[in-house]
């Protein structure tokens, strides 16, 4: 059997507020895989996220990184994570490049270590001529950009990034794709969530789709194409991808 | 990780503080200093003759400790308080360490340290400042660090608290205001508990500043209305629960996890 870089098995979570945000969900990621956790908004994926990531109080069910159960080895299973956030989370007066280098300090890297590293990321990721400018001063699609530079500085085996492109134009989009993909082919396991359904159509190995709380289909992504109904794309009027047209035919409403 | 990367992560913390602590020193610094200078040259030039001798001093050489007291624990406190409440409430920048594998304990460790770096810095600033204005007998130098040391703990660590419990900018600001300023002006900064009548001096022995307070003056001037032993454990049981409190509320992760 080949190793698992996530193992969900029956997550359930009921916030505060009383909302059901996660109605038992199990999903096993294999090592090396590249991810794709698609879903309607409020369906449940940044709710995954922050349980795997120890943000968010699970109500019941296990979730082991590397099998590594999360909470009675939280220490181990958080370092083999990097996570790029849905919302921007860094502090907006911090320079760039301190945002990555104290990132690496909660890892435990030293400065020494961290400073050079954390340059390297940031010419990968296309800003480096904004090192020493406060993340306050980026544009979105840069701000997007720090916060995947800041997940990579622990150089983690696992990265999760949630709605890594909402507001980035269609040429960085391309090449954050390219670049996640070169992460991949050295061997880091990829979870994403995206709403732009036709580029995880194109890069992404293994599908699972969430709606309301629950998974409505998972698999390759041949097996969730093949779940296409010709029937239902005419009948309710789809045009768009492949991928496009099953995800409605699944989550849709109407 | 390894004690040596656990160590990485609290200096981490620690450092981003301090940088900032000291590079906005007119916030974090000068108010401090300009309140003390106002209260010496009051109860230096203008109301201490009136007042006369407080155990052979002059009424200023028994305020000093008081005053400086005042600061340790207002600044400790708010540093605390301030940057944890912003780190969660504003950018929510908190959750960059929530992810990392840095224990609860470092990440108390770090944010208290870097309150008490604060506290004792302003304590010392404070200390020079009076030196000016007043005679100051520093009886027992060790006493003196010890209770410096004691109180920026002691207010670091309850300024955590406040800055974890807070869901709401008044938050942070209530506690100062409603609680922390009336425990310092009853804790003995201006007057000796025992020229008290009894019913207050009952209010003031529940107060931690009282203690703080008293064990201070004994390491300046050389005498103290209670003993240095009933005053230790007193502050020393405080902080052991305050650590207690803090622990659980982080390990739990109410105010910062859903
Ligand atoms: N902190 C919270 N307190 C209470 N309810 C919450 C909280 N966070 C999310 N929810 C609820 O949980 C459900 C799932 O939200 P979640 O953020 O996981 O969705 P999502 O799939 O990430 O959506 P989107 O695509 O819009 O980002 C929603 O009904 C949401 O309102
Ligand atoms: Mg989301």
């Amino acid at each position: 059997m080949s190793e698992s870089a996530l193992s969900i098995k029956n997550l359930k979570k009921t916030y505060a507020s009383g909302t059901e945000a996660l109605r038992g969900v199990s999903l096993e990621i294999p090592a090396g895989d590249f991810f794709a956790l698609l879903g309607p908004n409020g369906a449940g994926k940044t709710t995954i996220i922050g349980v795997v990531t120890g943000l968010v109080n699970k109500t019941a069910g296990s979730v082991e990184v590397f099998g590594h159960d999360i909470e009675r080895e939280a220490e181990t299973a958080r370092t083999y994570i990097g996570v790029v956030p849905q919302e921007i989370n860094f502090n907006p007066f911090e320079k760039c490049i301190d945002v990555v280098v104290n990132q690496g300090g909660y890892y435990g890297i030293p400065r020494s270590v961290a400073i050079p590293y954390a340059e390297q990321l940031l010419k990968d990721l296309g800003i480096a001529d904004k090192r020493n400018q406060t993340g306050w001063s980026l544009s979105g699609g840069m701000k997007r950009r720090l916060l995947i530079a800041r997940a990579l500085i622990h150089k983690p085996r696992f990265l999760i990034l949630d709605e890594p492109t909402a507001g980035v134009d269609v040429e960085l989009r391309r090449e954050m794709w390219t670049y996640l993909k070169t992460l991949t082919s050295k061997g880091v396991t990829i979870l994403l969530t995206t709403h732009y359904l036709e580029e995880a159509e194109q890069l992404c190995k293994h599908v699972a789709i969430i709606h309301k709380g629950a998974i409505v289909a998972s698999g390759t992504m041949q097996d969730i194409l093949a779940l296409h109904d010709e029937d239902t794309a005419q009948k309710r009027g789809y045009r768009g991808g492949k991928l496009e047209e099953v995800f409605l035919q699944l989550t849709s409403e109407k | 990780m390894s004690p040596q990367q656990k160590l990485t992560s609290f200096y981490t913390i620690v450092r981003k503080d301090v940088v900032r602590i000291f590079r906005i020193w007119p916030q974090t610094f000068l108010p401090s200093i300009i309140t003390s200078v106002l209260y010496f040259l009051v109860f230096g030039k203008v109301l201490g003759g009136r007042i006369g001798e407080i155990g052979g001093h002059p009424y200023i050489t028994f305020v000093v400790p008081g005053l400086v007291m005042l600061a340790v624990v207002t600044n400790s406190f708010s540093n605390v308080a301030t940057t944890f409440f912003q780190a969660k409430f504003f950018a929510r920048n908190i959750d960059e360490i929530l992810v990392s594998p840095t224990p609860p304990w470092v990440i108390i460790s770090g944010y208290v340290a870097g309150g008490m770096v604060r506290g004792i810095t302003i304590g010392l600033l404070v200390i020079i400042v009076a030196a000016f204005f007043s005679p100051l007998p520093l009886t027992h130098p060790f006493i003196v660090l010890l209770f410096l040391i004691l109180s920026s703990l002691i207010f670091s660590l309850a300024g955590l608290v406040n800055g974890i419990y807070a869901k709401s900018f008044d938050g942070i600001t209530i506690v100062p205001t409603f609680v922390l300023t009336p425990l310092v002006y009853l804790g003995g900064v201006f007057y000796s508990a025992q020229a008290l009548p009894p019913l207050w001096q009952k209010f003031t022995f529940a107060d931690p500043i009282f203690y703080l307070v008293d064990g201070f003056r004994a390491g300046f001037m050389g005498f103290s209305d209670i003993s240095l032993g009933v005053s230790l454990s007193v502050l020393g049981l405080l902080t052991a629960i305050l650590i207690a409190l803090n622990w659980y509320l982080i390990r739990t992760g109410l105010g910062l996890r859903q």
